[in-house]
């Protein structure tokens, strides 16, 4: 009896997940276009925001090599870098992957996906103007929002209708659970344009007084990795580690109290931009607690993803997605440490104005979320191509390349901006001294940088070639283990 | 968590929270603050900007020289910003009042400027670092600004602001020719030569 009983419910559970994919194939349908479109614009803004920052990296140590141009100055190709990789590259891969997690998580297919394609068009027509206002000299030297203002609104509406699908989707939602996930992409849709907003509105259309825009500015510009980037890179790393290894997080509840502690902490972090600066101590202090209290969420999620992954570290190995995720992941555990100690004064006084504030920043933003991103592709583009990618080789190369890549620009400028801040706080060192002692540690982040740009081109051709080909067979492409075929089960 | 009012609820009010927290309320505390005399009927600091300097500022803006050289001064004993000569005294709010941008900067690759008008009054100097910085600072990686220069031929008598290379320097100018810095340059150093941090406020006066 028991084995009868049993041998059903195995094959009432197969008929279950037969349906169950079966309608996963159909929303990945419905997703298929404005998906790839959004993945395809997000890799050539990855591309140009890599080329301007080899440009800006190499000409911090060889400006006297560069042509006498002016839309070539530091300033400006810095700003374009930072723009074209957090609203091109950042931007249209959130809205790639966290789109496709919501409608998925949703079970519902995505209504009108030519809706989204146009407003897409429309956000990288912006950007492409916004960029291009930056080089012409338009910049606006407001960090993290430097494009003319002119291209604000056009840029706010295109957001809009873009994540008003996302909202959609969730409340036409045909399954009654909510995965923390869902709650991560809903509350990022929502603050990214409240801060963003709030920003435009107080610096660059009606600027506040005095330095007032300074704490606003930096109440965006760290809220944006906080609150738009990082509940994104935490949402997909949620998905995809149970998904790749067919089971579950490890616990609901540490979901949920990581969750609501980073919405509660990460909020106040951005004021620790401005230590010893013009501003209320008492904002100051706010700032150094949040910052602190950070870690609570971080520790959670680790916890949270390390127990889910526990005894199975051979697939984190072998899958691509689960390879690239993972190093994102434990990256977000220490640059959120890191990140935690840079905000006590005692360190704040040294690493503060250095170049290890810019090694923390790549931290987060690169060896953080770009990973993961970079492991949802892994794990996307297959079901909207329906074929498989082609090489295991170029992922190996892609992973390779970039991870020693980000590894030395971190350690390289972290290292070099701490000296740079010890000598920077002795003035018994002339500040020129100080200067070109850096000299070595932003040629390493040239080379670094090098190094990356080299992995995405490994990306990029691996991409264009599986558009190209026609593998379908013989199942999803993997690491090879040690005496096994590339491609196994 | 099935409750979409519940969880959206909670997203809107966290980041309402910070929101009012740091940004509203430093607008309200003090957002409206209004330039001040150390005794009744003296000059009031900080002074608005006028004229060329304003539109030097712009070019600053523009070139983007933010993303290496601040303008905040921290307190005697929190980093060497004193000791280092970059201001007299910390700075605070009020200094940065008639700053339609403010320029605080994250990053000093360069020296902080809040005071360099103070530190180096010399226009020629300016406009020497500007042309090619190694000039006037060996070893500087500050990128050459050449595209804020012209050359033209010298009339009668050499412009008063034509560059004078030190002995050595190779400058591409040929016999008779001059590099006389652009309207955007004069203006860029006129601003650069506004920035002075040469008065008290009474709640940040000089250190001793």
């Amino acid at each position: 009896m028991i084995s009868t009983t049993s041998g059903t419910i195995v094959i009432e559970n197969e008929v279950e997940s037969v349906k169950t994919k079966l309608k996963l194939a159909e929303i990945d349908a419905s997703m298929r276009f404005p998906v790839i479109f959004f993945i395809t614009s997000a890799l050539v803004w990855l591309g140009i925001g890599t080329t301007f920052a080899l440009i800006a990296s190499i000409s911090l140590h060889a400006s006297h090599f560069f042509p006498n141009w002016e839309w070539l100055t530091f300033g400006r190709v810095r700003s374009a870098h930072l723009n074209a990789m957090a609203f091109g590259w950042g931007n249209n891969i959130v809205f790639a992957v966290a789109m496709w997690m919501m409608v998925r998580l949703c079970q519902t297919k995505l209504r009108f996906p030519w809706l989204m394609i146009t407003a897409g068009i429309f956000w990288n027509i912006a950007l492409i103007v916004g960029i291009a206002g930056i080089l012409l000299g338009q910049l606006t030297s407001v960090e993290w929002l430097e494009m003319p203002r002119y291209v604000s609104p056009i840029l706010g509406l295109s957001y809009t209708m873009i994540a008003i699908w996302g909202i959609v989707s969730f409340l036409y939602r045909e399954n009654s659970h909510v995965y923390v996930s869902q709650w991560y992409i809903l509350a990022a849709l929502f603050w990214f344009p409240w801060i963003y907003i709030a920003v435009q509105t107080m610096v660059i259309w009606f600027p506040a007084r005095g330095t007032v825009q300074s704490i606003t500015n930096w109440w965006f510009g760290h809220n944006a990795l906080g609150l738009w980037y990082t509940p994104i890179g935490v949402a997909a790393a949620y998905y995809l580690i149970p998904k790749v290894l067919g089971r579950p997080i490890y616990s609901y509840y540490l979901s949920a109290l990581g969750f609501w502690t980073l919405a509660l902490f990460y909020n106040w972090a951005g004021v620790h931009h401005l230590i010893g600066g013009p501003i209320p101590v008492w904002l100051i202090s706010s700032g150094i607690v949040a910052s602190v209290m950070m870690v609570i969420p971080v520790v959670v999620t680790a916890i949270n993803h390390h127990l889910t992954v526990v005894g199975f570290f051979d697939h984190v190995w072998h899958s691509p997605t689960l390879r690239f995720v993972v190093f994102g992941a434990m990256s977000y555990t220490l640059a959120s440490f890191l990140g935690s100690a840079m905000a006590l004064r005692e360190v704040n006084v040294v690493s503060h104005f250095t170049h290890a504030t810019v090694a923390h920043a790549h931290h987060g933003i690169y060896a953080f979320f770009t990973m993961v991103m970079f492991g949802s592709i892994y794990y996307i583009m297959p079901r909207m191509l329906k074929r498989e990618w082609p090489s295991a080789l170029l992922i190996s190369l892609h992973f390779w390349f970039v991870a020693v890549g980000i590894t030395l620009y971190v350690l390289g400028l972290t290292i070099g901006g701490w000296i740079q801040g010890l000598e920077m706080n002795n003035s018994q060192i002339a500040f020129i001294e100080t200067v070109k002692h850096t000299i070595p540690w932003l040629i390493s982040r040239s080379v670094a940088g090098s190094l990356m740009a080299i992995g995405h081109i490994c990306f990029f051709i691996h991409f264009l070639w599986m558009f190209m080909s026609k593998k379908t067979a013989g199942g999803p492409t993997l690491f090879k283990r040690a005496g096994e075929e590339v491609a196994v089960k | 968590m099935k409750k979409f009012p519940l969880l959206f609820i909670g997203i809107f009010l966290t980041v309402a929270f910070s929101f009012t927290g740091i940004v509203l309320t430093s607008q309200i505390q003090y957002g409206r603050l209004k330039p001040v005399a150390i005794e009744e009927g003296d000059q009031r600091y900080p002074r608005e900007p006028v004229g060329l300097a304003q539109q030097g500022n712009t070019v600053y803006i523009s070139l983007g020289c933010l993303y290496c050289h601040s303008q905040q001064v921290r307190r005697k004993g929190f980093g060497a910003d004193f000791e280092r000569g970059w201001g007299d005294r910390q700075t605070v709010p009020r200094d940065y009042i008639y700053q339609k941008r403010v320029l605080l900067g994250t990053m000093r690759t360069g020296p902080d400027l809040m005071n360099i008008g103070q530190r180096q009054p010399d226009p020629h100097w300016h406009y020497l670092h500007l042309y090619d910085p190694r000039i006037t600072t060996a070893g500087s990686i500050m990128p050459p600004f050449r595209f804020l220069f012209k050359k033209q031929k010298i009339q009668e008598e050499p412009s008063p602001n034509a560059l004078k290379f030190t002995p050595g320097y190779h400058a591409p100018v040929e016999e008779g020719y001059e590099i006389v810095p652009t309207d955007r340059c004069v203006a860029l150093v006129q601003y650069l030569l506004s920035l002075k941090l040469d008065y008290e406020l009474p709640e940040s006066r000089f250190t001793e």
